[in-house]
């Protein structure tokens, strides 16, 4: 691998700026994470900060909502907005020499948001139609639902917020919301690709560097929802999710959790798939992931399939994940390295993704990885290191949620 | 980036866009055969043939597939359309040697029946999962009834009555008459030599049968209609809307690709604007599908089912707009950056040049480097998109709704 260059540099202010100049590339990307995200809700207001998110961008600097989308295109920024549990996410990806002007945007869209009375409605409208949308997809309301219900409140709320809520939700509290969250201290700005480092960190001095601090933001915090349930759909199939206790990102362990969940779901040979699809016809989609806060973690998993299967389905799921365990062998582990060092090298053909990558190692561990680094945490790892680590974190007190025409039996979990 | 190219001596064309800048390398089978290539009988027998390819070989078993394909890293999959199965990978270069003969191997498959029984069921668990996704069964539905009497109407996943009656010796039948070296294009993207690829070819390729297969490519005449189908428990509604547009091999399709850019894109666009901004839609999207011989636009809308008649005739207001009077000269500009730079983009990866070096191939035998769609695309005029108006206008021929509404 040729030799990375990751500059990291922080503003008076606490903004985080993290530079990894790419070779062979046109493009170049950058990841902006801003303090604020839904975490950060009022009570009962969930879906502020979604709120924030899509009104933010219809209006900035001296540009209204339409010649700010147009500005953007013209630059050729693939760009996108999402709200994060910590943080508002803006990522763009453009050709390298459009990177400054897109930058220069940007600055407005954060720091001088219009905000605007009249693009308020259409902001929340827009917001509860997909609310509405997800009711009908049961797929994706499992998995939202799922986390509710294995983290404790707001770390398991729904970054939509509901549609009670947003009838509570007002351009006044949204704009409240902004004043009282958005803010540098914290924030961090990941940029990858074809760009200049002096060049970068003068723009951002420039744009950034008087954006004055805040003080951190206060959060409601409550219980999780019921451990074991079941939501009624008429859907053809049932919708299986199963979640359980693992590490967070920054834990020393974290690559042999890494490891566990990939001898689980990592390729089409893990174990999951094996057992579910492949030996018994199943389901079609049945997989597992590692899911990670800033201080904890949850194995999270799905499984759908019709209703008549879904009993056989469950169980052969959850024994797979129980008997973990019981061994591993030599080759499933060699099989998640190879995996893992493809994956890597291949990160080095994204803008984007390396963009997204070090922003998000310098949220979770106030420092980034090299893909050297990573390589050599992924090598070290062992068969019986990962079994030590599934030995002190097994699978079980599971969540259990369907949704689905009929509930199941779930003793055992 | 070099192109390359050659036909083996039982026909199977191989081609390659090498760029030793990049770190890994991607390569497809395309293989020229779709749901519109079935007979009745056996419905859906493409998209169940690309599983069983996965199932194995004489010389390796299923596990033996998922185990390989894992312990050399690749990241591959497989998709079957109306029009075309592919295999593809991508993989780093010094294992491609590994995963091209596996690739190569497993696409003259055992199709061993107890395989066939088993994957049956994870077919139709397949098909239930689409069945719980509204916009997935209003666009298997409006192709049903756009491209009704056309090859092109026919469902690539078949349906639990077709895949239930299917029969290995159908499958086998399917494959020794489709999957001839004639019929399938090996493309390669990426970081390896045209030497590599020409002795991997040979040596793990050059036995498959040859031939060629016919295909009815006449353009479709769509008599239109309308179908509802009622969800009464659903909350939005889903409509989609198809009407006739240039198909692969003519030449006004990257007029309608950018016409569709600048009136239906998910964001700047004329629709955009009118309906998703103000929060009146969840999603309208226009798209532009080319076949071989037809084409179509193809409209998506998702709102509130009151609103949906409100906002159907904001499309059709829209639509008739663009029919008569065209498009402005600073829309033309802006959607010409906003797709270079999407090129450009996607050209940064081996898999992202793949499919289009393979589609300009199979489609029109027809090399298109980076720089010859940058070209084109910027040679676009206002002139070209008011020919193609003149003869594909925007429109809603066939509507399929899926939702709590009865009636539209």
């Amino acid at each position: 691998m040729p030799e990375q260059i990751i500059h990291t540099h922080e503003l008076p202010n606490g903004l985080t700026v993290v530079i990894e100049p790419m070779s062979d590339v046109q493009s170049a990307a950058f990841c902006f994470l801003i303090p604020g995200g839904s975490a950060f809700d009022p009570a009962e207001h969930g879906g502020t900060a979604a709120a924030l998110t899509d009104w933010i961008t219809r209006g900035a600097g001296d540009l209204d909502s339409r010649d700010l989308s147009n500005a953007l295109d013209n630059l050729g920024v693939q760009r996108n907005e999402s709200t994060g549990l910590n943080h508002l996410a803006f990522t763009a990806a453009t050709l390298g020499e459009n990177v400054p002007a897109a930058l220069s945007l940007y600055a407005d869209i954060i720091r001088r948001p219009q905000l605007s009375d009249e693009e308020f409605e259409g902001a929340i409208a827009g917001i509860e139609q997909s609310l509405r949308a997800i009711e009908d997809e049961p797929q994706r309301k499992l998995m939202i639902e799922l986390r509710r219900r294995c983290y404790d409140a707001p770390w398991g709320l729904p970054t939509e917020g509901s549609l009670e809520e947003l009838a509570r939700i007002t351009a006044k509290s949204v704009r409240a919301h902004y004043d009282r969250c958005l803010r540098p201290n914290g924030a961090i700005l990941g940029i990858a690709g074809c760009v200049d480092i002096q060049e970068m960190l003068a723009l951002v001095s420039e744009a950034f560097g008087d954006w004055g601090t805040k003080p951190d933001s206060s959060m409601v915090t409550g219980p999780r929802g019921e451990r074991i349930g079941h939501i009624h759909h008429d859907s053809t199939q049932t919708h299986i999710g199963i979640a359980y206790d693992a590490i967070e990102y920054a834990h020393p362990d974290y690559y042999k959790a890494w490891a566990a969940v990939g001898i689980l779901s990592g390729g089409m040979s893990a174990r999951l798939f094996t057992e579910v699809r492949e030996r018994r016809g199943l389901c079609y989609s049945v997989s597992a992931s590692l899911n990670s806060l800033k201080h904890e973690g949850r194995v999270l998993c799905y499984a759908g399939t019709t209703v008549e299967r879904a009993q056989e389905t469950f169980d052969v799921t959850l024994r797979e994940l129980q008997r973990l365990g019981d061994g591993i062998e030599s080759h499933e582990l060699e099989r998640c390295k190879a995996r893992a060092k493809s994956s890597l090298i291949m990160q080095q053909e994204s803008t984007t993704s390396r963009a997204t990558s070090i922003a998000r190692d310098w949220h979770f561990l106030k420092r980034v990885q090299t893909l050297d680094d990573i390589r050599r945490d992924i090598d070290e790892l062992t068969v019986s290191g990962v079994l030590d680590y599934v030995h002190q974190h097994p699978a079980r007190d599971f969540t259990v949620l369907t949704i689905g025409p009929n509930p199941l039996k779930v003793e055992e979990a | 980036m070099k192109f390359h190219q050659t036909k083996l001596a039982n026909g199977l064309s191989v081609i390659g866009e090498l760029n030793p800048a990049v770190h890994s390398v991607a390569l497809g089978f395309f293989v020229r055969t779709g749901s519109r290539d079935e007979t009745a009988a056996v419905s859906g027998v493409s998209h169940f043939l690309e599983h069983m390819v996965f199932k194995g070989s004489d010389k390796y078993s299923a596990d033996d597939v998922n185990r390989i394909f894992d312990e050399v890293g690749a990241k591959y999959n497989a998709a079957t359309a109306e029009e075309g199965t592919l295999f593809y990978g991508a993989i780093l270069p010094e294992y491609l040697p590994q995963a091209f003969e596996l690739f190569a191997n497993i696409l003259r498959p055992a199709l061993r029946q107890e395989d066939f029984d088993m994957e049956k069921n994870v077919i139709l668990e397949e098909i239930g999962m689409y069945d719980d996704q509204p916009s997935f069964t209003a666009y298997e539905n409006l192709m049903q009834s756009h491209f009704a009497g056309h090859p092109l109407g026919q469902s690539v996943l078949g349906t639990k009555e077709s895949i239930t009656a299917l029969t290995c010796e159908q499958m086998r039948g399917y494959h020794r008459d489709r999957y001839l070296a004639g019929n399938v294009t090996l493309a390669v993207a990426g970081n390896t030599d045209w030497a590599q690829i020409l002795s991997l070819a040979e040596q793990h390729c050059s036995s498959w049968p040859t031939g060629t297969c016919g295909r009815v490519t006449h353009e479709a005449k769509p008599a239109g209609g309308l179908k509802v189908i009622t969800r009464p428990k659903s909350q939005q509604e889903h409509i989609m809307q198809m009407t006739p547009a240039p198909s692969a091999q003519n030449r006004l399709r990257f007029a309608a690709e950018i016409l569709t850019v600048i009136v239906g894109d998910h964001s700047g666009s004329r629709l955009f604007w009118d309906l998703v901004d103000p929060g009146l839609a969840e999603a309208a999207d226009l798209d532009f599908n080319e076949y071989d011989g037809s084409g179509s636009y193809m409209t998506y809308l998702s709102s509130e089912p009151e609103a949906i008649a409100d906002n159907l005739a904001r499309i059709q207001a829209i639509y008739a707009e663009v029919n008569l009077h065209g498009i402005r000269e600073e829309e033309l500009t802006l959607a010409q950056n906003k797709v270079a730079s999407r090129v450009v983009l996607r050209s940064e990866r081996p898999t992202g040049r793949l499919s289009s070096l393979g589609g300009n191939w199979i489609y029109r035998e027809e090399y298109r480097s980076v720089g010859d769609d940058l070209a084109t695309l910027r040679g676009i005029t206002c002139r070209d998109v008011r020919e193609l108006l003149d003869i594909y206008p925007l429109g809603a021929t066939t509507t399929v709704a899926v939702g709590p509404l009865e009636s539209l």
